[in-house]
């Protein structure tokens, strides 16, 4: 009952953030703050969100340069992995350069990759290490949302699997529980596909 | 450096434990695109003066996978296998899809060349241009689910052990075999992904004789750059419209056809070859969906049509099995054909043929011709171990099993179904030729040729350069179809034909002049690349091997069982017209320039710049 009258209050409601103290970021929310959202049973392993995101990004396709990356440790469960935008994003202190910061605008964490000093601390410190070093800059890597308009998405979204998708982001919600490592997630997807096969699969 | 190639090869001699890097001249590679095409180049080269010696499963073969300038760009990639066929003795092109090809092209590679044999079994590892040939050990032996399970875990433990902190690592490229291709069995496919083979040719019995377990590729560099990139974008753009289009592929994949081949079209294979009609609708693709499929849409990376399922069977006494589809093939060969007329019985065995790592129409073929062989009381309940009767799925899944391990029976019947046929024929001293359903030693897609109505020509399986392939027919226009034109150069720039629309090309040539960079064209392909390839692996196939040779006036021709009347159906009587099949021949030949027979005449071999193949075809003219 508590979830569902969240999800039908309009964004800029502010009622009900007192029963999260965690949620500190989302007071300063704004409507303009997407998440991507995920279905992972919906994923197809077709990867065109890896084409599409190094396509915009780097201009080539390049798959592990892709801020979407798409984990297939046990073939038929494919996990697109990429940014939750946790509301804490413990990725932000980590940093000893202060070269993360959070899009006022798209709720994206954004990496400044002239103060990044490649050392690794963002990918150790986010729950489901999501951020990686670039293959060729090594510099930290995270998705950036496209300003609002994610590439992954559209594809997604054109290929009619709607595995991922645009949400508004939902005050109150806890986003950084799906900042979850590819490997939890194959687990708990097998179970739910293969049910108690599930263990000779994982 | 030509746009789309990463620019060199990898060489590995398995018996020296040596790898080398090889760069061909960029002329090869323009006269040979890579691929089905390159392979026959490079076998013929190597191996073309001792070809009719050289034992398919014996140290001195070839392995070689291979990708092409497409691959990676071209939506829906694949890799080509290719090496002499233990199968027909000849050179195949046999093409699988999933992440390797791509893995390979991003460590800078094009492809791998295997010789030799290995002392123990190995696999091999690419990790950016750096490669090992590591102990196997402890894959041997181990189906293709848990052979990735484990190599998966080696790998990326291995790479986060090498490059801490840097990235959580994800699955590497695999390209592996499963006990059927360890034992070198001659119907064992080089698997990936579980579920996808690369079957005809029975390249995964050759990597078995060298003791190669795998090919295992992590690549963090991107796709090697196109020379042209906004035209190669807008060209990827057009071809994936088209895929989404194609709405029915996108739905069922190929699963539609399980029913539609034998209820409309009346040439499915069932129970071996006997009739080619049914009207089952228990085996309607709406069964598949609401009874075993797990997922509506799976694909392997960049392709927009993802015309694979993923299916199981979670209860019952089936309880276990897990496959893709299954696809109309294996609906065919390992359903219908041996008298499965229920979806969950048509995963069970696709599951073992998967997990054994068989190739779903040769073995499906050959555990056909054993069930008409049981039929017949020629093979007894005591030499099998258990009674084989049609639609009986734990025996047949059983009997998949001791192909894969040849145990019993099954290591006859691993030798594929023409040798198979010989060999029990001479035990029993009766010709069982008659029930083998093969051409040039290797099984016929499932596409029969008796009632005329299905897609391939009735000279498909007799004068594919390919042997009996479905996918590379031979008798179709330039360009047409499954032909061995179109799909030939699918294989040679090496991408999925089912994203290839004959009625949409100009985004495919566009996109080879715009990777390449070269001026190249469908010209190209239709007047030189293309019969280039066909001419090598004619000569291949002709020439044959140490326990096989085809006669072009008795060989090239459909198996036995085709000439006879259908014996159900509504287009019951009907039969492929011997006399068609050898005008059609003649005139497919001639269409190639080749003479009557079939072999190429020396100004075809002239105009197309391999008049060194002249000395081969020499002595087989008339």
């Amino acid at each position: 009952m508590f979830y569902l009258k969240i999800l039908h209050k309009k964004p800029q409601c502010l009622r009900y953030y007192d029963v999260d103290t965690s949620l500190s970021g989302a007071l300063t929310m704004s409507t303009s703050q997407i998440w991507v959202a995920r279905d992972y049973l919906n994923c197809s392993g077709c990867r065109r969100c890896e084409v599409a995101c190094s396509l915009k990004h780097e201009g080539k396709i390049w798959p592990e340069a892709s801020r979407v990356r798409v984990f297939m440790l046990v073939p038929t469960l494919e996990i697109p992995h990429l940014c939750a935008q946790c509301d804490n994003a413990p990725c932000i202190p980590s940093c000893p350069v202060n070269a993360l910061s959070r899009s006022e605008k798209t709720g994206a964490i954004l990496v400044d990759s002239e103060k990044c000093i490649s050392c690794g601390k963002c990918v150790a410190a986010c729950p489901g290490r999501v951020p990686f070093l670039h293959p060729e800059t090594n510099k930290a890597t995270i998705c950036d949302l496209c300003d609002g308009a994610p590439e992954c998405v559209r594809v997604c979204q054109e290929g009619r699997y709607n595995a991922l998708w645009t949400a508004m982001r939902t005050p109150g919600v806890s986003y950084k529980l799906y900042a979850k490592t590819p490997e939890k997630v194959t687990e708990e997807l097998a179970a739910r596909m293969y049910r108690d096969l599930a263990k000779e699969l994982v | 450096m030509v746009g789309g190639y990463a620019g060199k090869f990898l060489e590995v001699d398995l018996e020296r434990e040596k790898t080398k890097n090889i760069v061909f001249p960029e002329q090869v590679l323009r006269d040979y695109l890579g691929g089905r095409a390159l392979a026959a180049k490079i076998l013929w080269d190597r191996l073309g003066k001792n070809w009719e010696k050289v034992d398919p499963l014996g140290p001195e073969n070839i392995f070689l996978a291979l990708t092409g300038p497409l691959t990676g760009y071209y939506p829906g990639m694949r890799i080509c296998c290719s090496g002499k066929s233990p199968l027909t003795n000849g050179i195949i092109g046999s093409t699988v899809a999933a992440e390797f090809p791509l893995e390979l092209k991003c460590a800078g590679y094009d492809g791998v060349i295997v010789t030799g044999k290995a002392k123990k079994p190995v696999y091999l590892f690419i990790d950016d241009s750096r490669v090992e040939i590591r102990d196997a050990k402890k894959f041997w032996g181990l189906d293709g689910k848990q052979t990735i399970r484990l190599l998966n875990k080696e790998v990326i433990q291995d790479l986060e052990k090498k490059y801490p902190g840097k990235r959580m690592w994800r699955e590497p490229g695999i390209l592996y075999i499963g006990p059927a291709g360890e034992n070198a069995s001659r119907v064992a496919a080089v698997m990936m992904k579980w579920t996808h083979g690369a079957g005809y040719g029975g390249y995964g019995g050759v990597m078995g004789s060298k003791n190669l377990k795998a090919m295992v590729a992590k690549g963090t560099g991107p796709v090697p750059a196109a020379a042209d990139m906004d035209e190669t974008l807008k060209c990827i753009e057009n071809v994936a419209q088209s895929c989404l289009a194609n709405d029915g592929m996108r739905r069922w994949g190929t699963g539609s056809a399980g029913y539609e081949v034998g209820a409309g079209t009346s040439s499915e294979p069932v129970r071996n070859w006997q009739e080619e009609w049914h009207d089952e609708r228990s085996f309607g693709v709406d069964h598949f969906e609401r009874r075993v499929w797990l997922k509506r849409y799976w694909g392997d990376y960049g392709c927009p049509t993802t015309c694979l399922k993923v299916s199981a069977v979670l209860d019952g006494p089936l309880k276990g099995a897990i496959t893709d589809n299954p696809d109309y093939e294996t609906q065919a060969y390992v359903g219908t054909n041996i008298g499965i007329f229920e979806p969950e019985g048509n995963v069970y065995v696709n599951a073992i043929v998967d997990d054994m790592g068989l190739c779903g129409i040769q073995a499906g073929n050959v555990l056909g011709f054993a069930g008409e062989l049981y039929q017949r009381r020629i093979l007894t309940k005591k030499e099998i171990g258990f009674s084989l009767r049609w639609g009986d799925t734990k025996a047949f899944g059983r009997l998949a099993e001791m192909v894969a391990k040849r145990e019993g029976i099954g290591d006859v019947l691993a030798e594929g179904v023409y040798r198979a046929a010989l060999k029990l024929g001479e035990q029993k001293g009766k010709n069982l030729l008659q029930y083998a359903v093969h051409a040039h030693g290797q099984a016929i897609g499932a596409h029969g040729t008796r009632s005329g109505l299905d897609y391939e020509p009735i000279i498909a399986y007799a004068t594919s350069v390919q042997g009996s392939d479905h996918t590379s027919c031979g008798g179709m226009r330039p360009l047409q179809g499954a032909g061995d034109s179109l799909w030939g150069f699918a294989d040679s720039a090496v991408i999925c034909g089912f994203n290839v629309f004959d009625n949409n090309l100009d985004p495919m040539w566009r996109m080879l002049r715009a990777v390449t960079g070269w001026n190249i064209g469908v010209d190209d392909w239709v007047d030189t690349i293309g019969p280039r390839m066909l001419a090598i692996q004619r000569a291949a196939l002709l020439v044959g091997g140490p326990d096989a040779k085809w006669d072009p006036d008795k060989d090239d021709d459909n198996p036995p069982r085709f000439y006879k009347p259908l014996p159900s159906g509504p287009l019951k009587g009907k039969t492929t017209d011997r006399k068609q099949v050898r005008a059609d021949k003649v005139k497919y030949w001639k269409s190639l320039g080749w003479d009557a027979r079939g072999i190429p005449t020396q100004e075809t071999l002239k105009r197309i710049g391999v008049s060194e193949l002249d000395a081969v075809f020499k002595g087989m003219r008339k």
